[in-house]
């Protein structure tokens, strides 16, 4: 089991934060894992995009052309990523910010308006969190109870207030799969 | 042990102040500046001192005068600001100051790009500043390895009183990958009985110094350095051998190629093709030996260097460890664009095929 996943979009919408805690998931359930940022003189609204590897084996190459799933969280990043994913792979749109189809057939494509169900729970932020969960559920890479603990662990002390709002949003985003 | 998810940059400043580093002078240039930033907040928070020099020449200078005191001094930079110590790195060699140098390479010659890069290799390997002097060079190619030598540098360092260079790339500086603190390996280590921190007891001042005005002692001085690196040629000389023991075709790479390598070795592997890794650890000492042997064992028919740099570098290394027993075959990119997988295995199969 390999995947190889690309997540992509603007700076600030909380692409690298998906990409980290699918890392983070996937070492705390076993997996060999890599988090490689793209990097630049990059600015805010810039596209801004992260590679991550989870694997039953060590990672060699941190970088490839062809990932398994793409997250596109905006229009150019599935503009410049759609062409490489793999046959039979998967791609997750933010469908608030992205309001192209996915033009080949030979993926499945979901689209997920984030954005809308992080406004609904009360914070546009989350967003994020939203992706999160709809490629935990599409995938079954991952276990949500591994996601919520991470969450848990992730806000603590006078932050320890956010965790069921992300809670709530990760949920609402797996929902969106089902 | 646990395993920690990590960014290289900053599990490197933690590995230095875990390994007892105690002085840190830096400034911050793409891509490591996170190794300076994390050292800013933790390391005094260990006791240690962190500042933020007013330029790479400055900071250089610092760790002389630090590491001359018989502290565990520390720089971090990237390449062009690496180039700038180059003048107080053959200062510390000449003076035998031992010290750790971080370079997280990106692309040049000059500003170049901040993208990830292999071309400080000649610089690194050959010194860059004046004179006959060595420094160590580890070349981690994992965050895990990049902790590990990070640690071991300083008592390298300490043991032969010689800068020890890490070379690292970008990606390995700004990636993140699950790693374990082992305890710090402590080697047996001469008492700093030479540092110049105060007469304390002692019938003499020690001197830190490079300067010889009279040739014939700093021809001695010469000599007793040539030995010295000797030493370390017979003592830390470190290679990886993957699948070579039947490999047909030889990938050389070291850093982040070496790990894309393994990748391309598992697409080759399973299509039946016999291909192996040599990975130089040390890039000075550089492996010769082992790699010399490998080229004349009967089943090598070619070897396929592969680095980050436009027409290769560690190259020449590779060609007179191998002294024309096979023939040695280049793939590169420079300026931040790193191999891929894809043209690894495309490579190999056409040198597969020019060879049988």
């Amino acid at each position: 089991m390999k995947k190889e996943i690309i997540i992509s979009g603007f700076g600030g919408q909380g692409g690298l934060a998906i990409g980290k805690n699918l890392a983070e998931a996937g070492m705390a359930q076993g997996f060999y894992v890599t988090w490689a940022p793209s990097y630049g003189p990059e600015m805010r609204g810039g596209t801004a995009n992260c590679s991550v590897v989870v694997s039953d084996k060590p990672v060699g190459s941190p970088v490839f052309a062809h990932p398994t799933e793409l997250i596109a969280l905006n229009a150019p990043s599935l503009d410049k990523f759609e062409a490489g994913v793999q046959p039979g792979g998967m791609v997750f749109v933010n469908s608030d910010v992205v309001t192209d189809r996915v033009p080949r057939a030979d993926l499945t494509a979901y689209y997920i308006p984030c954005s809308h169900i992080a406004e609904e729970i009360g914070n546009p932020k989350v967003s994020n969190m939203v992706m999160l969960g709809a490629y935990v559920a599409a995938t079954g890479l991952l276990k949500p109870e591994t996601i919520e603990a991470m969450i848990q662990a992730m806000f603590t002390g006078p932050k320890a207030k956010l965790v069921p709002l992300n809670i709530e949003a990760f949920r609402r985003g797996m929902t969106a799969i089902a | 042990m646990e395993k920690e998810l990590w960014k290289g940059n900053e599990a490197i400043a933690e590995a230095a102040i875990r390994a007892g580093c105690n002085c840190f002078f830096g400034y911050p240039i793409t891509p490591q500046s996170e190794v300076p930033e994390y050292m800013s907040v933790h390391l005094p928070e260990a006791g240690g001192v962190f500042v933020q020099s007013e330029s790479e020449v400055a900071a250089i200078n610092m760790v002389y005068g630090a590491a001359g005191a018989g502290m565990r001094a520390m720089t971090s930079s990237s390449s062009p600001g690496i180039s700038l110590k180059q003048e107080g790195i053959s200062y510390l060699a000449g003076a035998e100051l031992p010290c750790v140098i971080v370079n997280c390479m990106r692309g040049g010659p000059g500003l170049g790009t901040i993208q990830p890069s292999q071309g400080d290799y000649f610089q690194a390997t050959r010194g860059g500043g004046n004179g006959d002097y060595r420094t160590v060079v580890l070349a981690p190619s994992n965050v895990q390895e990049t902790v590990d030598f990070v640690q071991q540098a300083f008592d390298i360092a300490d043991q032969y009183r010689n800068p020890v260079i890490v070379v690292c790339d970008g990606l390995i500086g700004q990636m993140m990958e699950p790693i374990e603190w082992h305890p710090v390996p402590k080697r047996n280590l001469p008492p700093k009985d030479w540092a110049a921190c105060g007469r304390r007891d002692r019938d003499h001042h020690n001197v830190i110094n490079s300067l010889y005005m009279d040739p014939e002692e700093c021809d001695r001085h010469n000599l007793h350095l040539e030995e010295k690196y000797a030493q370390i040629q017979a003592n830390e000389t470190r290679w990886e051998a993957v699948h070579c023991d039947d490999a047909e075709i030889v990938i050389t790479a070291y850093g982040t190629p070496a790990r894309i390598a393994l990748t391309a070795l598992e697409t080759l592997r399973a299509e039946g093709i016999k291909v192996g890794l040599f990975r130089p650890i040390t890039l000075w000492p550089f492996p010769e030996k082992a790699l010399h042997e490998l080229a004349g064992a009967a089943h090598v028919r070619a070897f396929l260097d592969v680095e980050m740099s436009s027409s290769g570098q560690m190259l020449d290394d590779v060609r007179l460890a191998v002294e024309g027993q096979k023939p040695v075959h280049y793939l590169g990119h420079a300026g931040g664009v790193m191999p891929t997988v894809e043209e690894m295995v495309e490579s190999v199969k056409r040198l597969e095929k020019e060879v049988k």
